[in-house]
C-alpha cells in the first residue's frame, strides 16, 4: 500500500474528530471518503498533510512514518492537497499559482539568476511552460494570466488541482473538488480524477457528490462521527446496512 | 545657468542627495522583511551593529575600508539569525512587538556600553563615504531584490505572503525563506548604519530609536510594498519634500518646521486613503483610468 492510516485519532477538547480511523490507498488508487457533514473528512485530510498533527496514530506513506512531521516535509514526499475553502494565492495569477505548486519540481539555484546564466533562463521557460500545459489539462489555458481572485468558484477549484498536480505528487488529496459547480464542470472533474489516476498519481476523494464518488472510486470508505463504518468497493459500501442507515439513508430509499 | 551656479547648488544638496540614498537603502531593508508577510521593526538596531561595528573596526584595525563596509553587513545578518529562529514564529502584531523589544534592548546596550562612550556615542569618526558608495549599495539592493522577484525563492516568498500555510503544503519551507529574507534586511540595514556613521561623523544610539524604524516603514509605506523598487521612491519624495518646502515657505514667509511635519503627516494620510499602493503605483493607475477614458470615448 502507498499510503497507509493504522488507527489515527485526534481529538480537540475531549471532542475525537477522528477516532481510530484507518483506512489504506494503493498506487494509482482513487480512494472515495465519504461521510455526513462533521464526521471528520477534512480533518483527515488536514492529518494527513501535516496542517495538524494527529494525537494518536500512524500515517505511513511508502513504508515510512510521516504523520507529525511538518507540512512542507509531507509535501516534499509527495502528498500535496486542495482545499474545501479553496486556498489559492489571491493576487498571483492562474499560471503564477501553478508555478508555486512545482516548487518542489524546480531546482533553480538563486545565484544562477543573479549572474544571468542561460540555463536560469531556459529552467524559467520550461517551468513556465509546464504550468501552462497543467492549465491547458484543467482547461484553464485561456484564463492563465487571471489574478486567482478574479476567477469563478469552478474555475478556482480547477486552478486549485492543476496547483496540487503541478509538482507530481505520489498522492493528491482532493477536499470536495466540485463543491459549487454545474454538471458539465463535474463531469470533467471526473474524467481529470480518472485520468490523475491512470497516471500512476494515486487520489483520496472527499465528496459530497456521492454519484461522482461512486463513479470515480475504486474503493470507499464510510466516516461517520469520526470512525471509519464501513470500506469496501462502492457497489459493497452502497449495500452496507451501516453506510445506508448512517449516510445513504435518504439516497436508498428515493 | 553657469557652471559656478551649478556647484553652488550641488554644495547646497550634496547632503540630501546622500540621505536621499540611505533612506532608500534602509526603507528596502523594511521592505525585503515585508515581502514575505513579516513586519519587522529592529532595523534600527541591525544599522546600529552596522554602523558600530564599522567605526570600531575604522578606529582600531587598519583594514581597508571595503572590509569594515562588509563586516558591517554580514554582522546583523549573524544576528538575525538567532533573533529570527524564535521571533518569527510570531505572527503580525506580535512579531512587530517582538522585534521593537530587540531594537530597544540594542539601543540600551550601546546606551550603557562604556566602551563606545554610552550615551554620548563615537565622535570624529573619519569620513570615508562618498555619495556613489551610498548609490553603488543602493543599486547593489536592488539589484537582488529586482533578481529575487520572479525567480523560484521569489514565487515562494509571495505565497508566503498571501497563505504560509498553504505555501507550506505546497512543500515550501517557509520559516527558512523568511529567515533568510531577515538576514538579507539586516544586512542592507547595517550596511546603511556604516556608510551614514562614516559620512555624519558620528555614531550616537538615540539615532537608532524606534522613530527611525518609523521613518523607514513610512518611507516604504507610502512608496508602496507591491513593487521592489516602492520604498525608494518613497525615501527619495520624503527625504527631498523638507527641501523644497524650505524654499516655498521662505518665500511665502511661513516658519518651516510646523509645516514640514503638517505636510509629511498629509501626504502619508492621503496615500494610505488614496493610493493604498504606493506613490509607485501613479503611473500604473494613470494609465489604466486613460485607458478606460479612451474606451469610454470610442463606446
Amino acid at each position: 500500500m502507498l499510503l497507509s492510516l493504522q488507527g489515527v485519532r485526534r481529538t480537540f477538547g475531549g471532542l475525537a474528530a477522528v477516532d481510530d480511523a484507518s483506512l489504506e490507498v494503493g498506487v494509482g488508487e482513487v480512494h472515495g471518503l465519504i461521510g455526513p457533514n462533521g464526521a471528520g473528512k477534512t480533518t483527515l485530510l488536514n492529518l494527513i498533510s501535516g496542517l495538524i498533527p494527529p494525537t494518536s496514530g500512524a500515517i505511513v506513506l511508502d513504508g515510512e512514518r510521516i504523520d507529525g512531521l511538518p507540512s512542507h516535509l509531507i509535501a516534499a514526499r509527495g502528498v500535496t492537497r486542495t482545499y474545501q475553502n479553496i486556498r489559492l494565492f489571491p493576487a498571483l495569477s492562474a499560471s503564477d499559482n501553478v508555478l508555486v505548486g512545482a516548487h518542489l519540481k524546480r531546482s533553480s539555484p538563486l545565484w544562477r539568476r543573479m549572474i544571468f546564466l542561460p540555463s536560469a533562463a531556459a529552467e524559467e521557460r520550461a517551468a513556465r511552460q509546464a504550468s501552462l500545459e497543467l492549465l491547458d489539462r484543467v482547461g484553464m489555458s485561456e484564463r492563465a494570466s487571471e489574478r486567482a481572485s478574479n476567477l469563478s468558484y469552478g474555475e478556482q477549484r480547477r486552478v486549485e488541482i492543476a496547483r496540487a498536480l503541478a509538482s507530481s505528487p505520489r498522492v493528491m488529496l482532493l477536499d470536495e473538488p466540485t463543491a459549487g459547480m454545474n454538471p458539465g464542470e463535474v463531469k470533467a472533474i471526473a474524467d481529470l480524477i480518472r485520468g490523475v489516476a491512470r497516471a500512476g498519481h494515486s487520489v483520496l476523494l472527499v465528496e459530497h457528490n456521492v454519484k461522482l464518488v461512486m463513479d470515480v472510486s475504486d474503493r470507499i470508505t464510510v466516516l461517520d462521527f469520526g470512525k471509519v463504518i464501513a470500506d469496501g468497493t462502492p457497489a459493497e459500501v452502497a449495500r452496507d446496512p451501516a453506510v445506508i442507515a448512517a449516510y445513504l439513508g435518504g439516497e436508498a430509499a428515493a | 545657468m553657469s557652471l559656478e551656479s551649478l556647484q553652488d547648488l550641488w554644495l547646497t544638496y550634496q547632503s540630501t542627495v546622500a540621505f536621499i540614498g540611505l533612506n532608500g537603502l534602509l526603507a528596502l531593508s523594511v521592505y525585503t522583511t515585508l515581502s514575505c508577510g513579516q513586519l519587522s521593526l529592529a532595523q534600527a538596531a541591525f544599522m546600529a551593529i552596522g554602523a558600530y561595528a564599522s567605526a570600531i573596526l575604522t578606529f582600531h584595525s587598519g583594514l581597508p575600508f571595503a572590509v569594515n563596509l562588509a563586516a558591517a553587513t554580514l554582522l546583523p545578518a549573524l544576528v538575525a539569525v538567532p533573533l529570527g529562529l524564535p521571533v518569527l514564529r510570531l505572527k503580525g502584531v506580535f512579531l512587530a512587538i517582538a522585534t521593537i523589544g530587540f531594537g530597544e534592548v540594542v539601543r540600551i546596550f550601546f546606551v550603557n556600553l562604556d566602551y563606545t562612550n554610552g550615551a554620548l556615542g563615537l565622535t570624529a569618526v573619519p569620513q570615508r563615504t562618498s555619495i556613489w558608495m551610498i548609490y553603488a549599495a543602493l543599486s547593489a539592493a536592488l539589484f537582488v531584490l529586482w533578481r529575487i522577484r520572479g525567480s523560484r525563492a521569489g514565487y515562494a516568498l509571495e505565497a508566503i505572503r498571501e497563505d504560509e500555510p498553504a505555501a507550506r503544503t505546497m512543500g515550501i519551507h517557509a520559516a527558512r525563506y523568511k529567515l533568510a529574507m531577515l538576514a538579507l534586511g539586516a544586512s542592507f540595514a547595517g550596511l546603511a548604519g556604516a556608510l551614514e556613521a562614516h559620512y555624519t561623523y558620528m555614531v550616537s544610539p538615540s539615532t537608532y530609536s524606534f522613530t527611525r524604524v518609523v521613518d523607514m516603514l513610512v518611507y516604504a509605506v507610502v512608496g508602496g510594498t507591491s513593487v521592489f523598487y516602492g520604498p525608494v521612491v518613497g525615501a527619495t519624495f520624503l527625504t527631498a519634500l523638507p527641501e523644497i518646502l524650505r524654499e516655498i515657505s521662505a518665500r511665502v514667509g511661513l516658519a518651516p518646521g510646523p509645516l514640514r511635519l503638517f505636510v509629511n503627516g498629509a501626504v502619508l494620510l492621503l496615500v494610505i486613503l488614496f493610493l493604498p499602493e504606493g506613490i509607485s503605483s501613479l503611473p500604473r493607475r494613470v494609465r489604466a483610468w486613460l485607458r478606460s477614458r479612451r474606451e469610454a470615448h470610442a463606446a
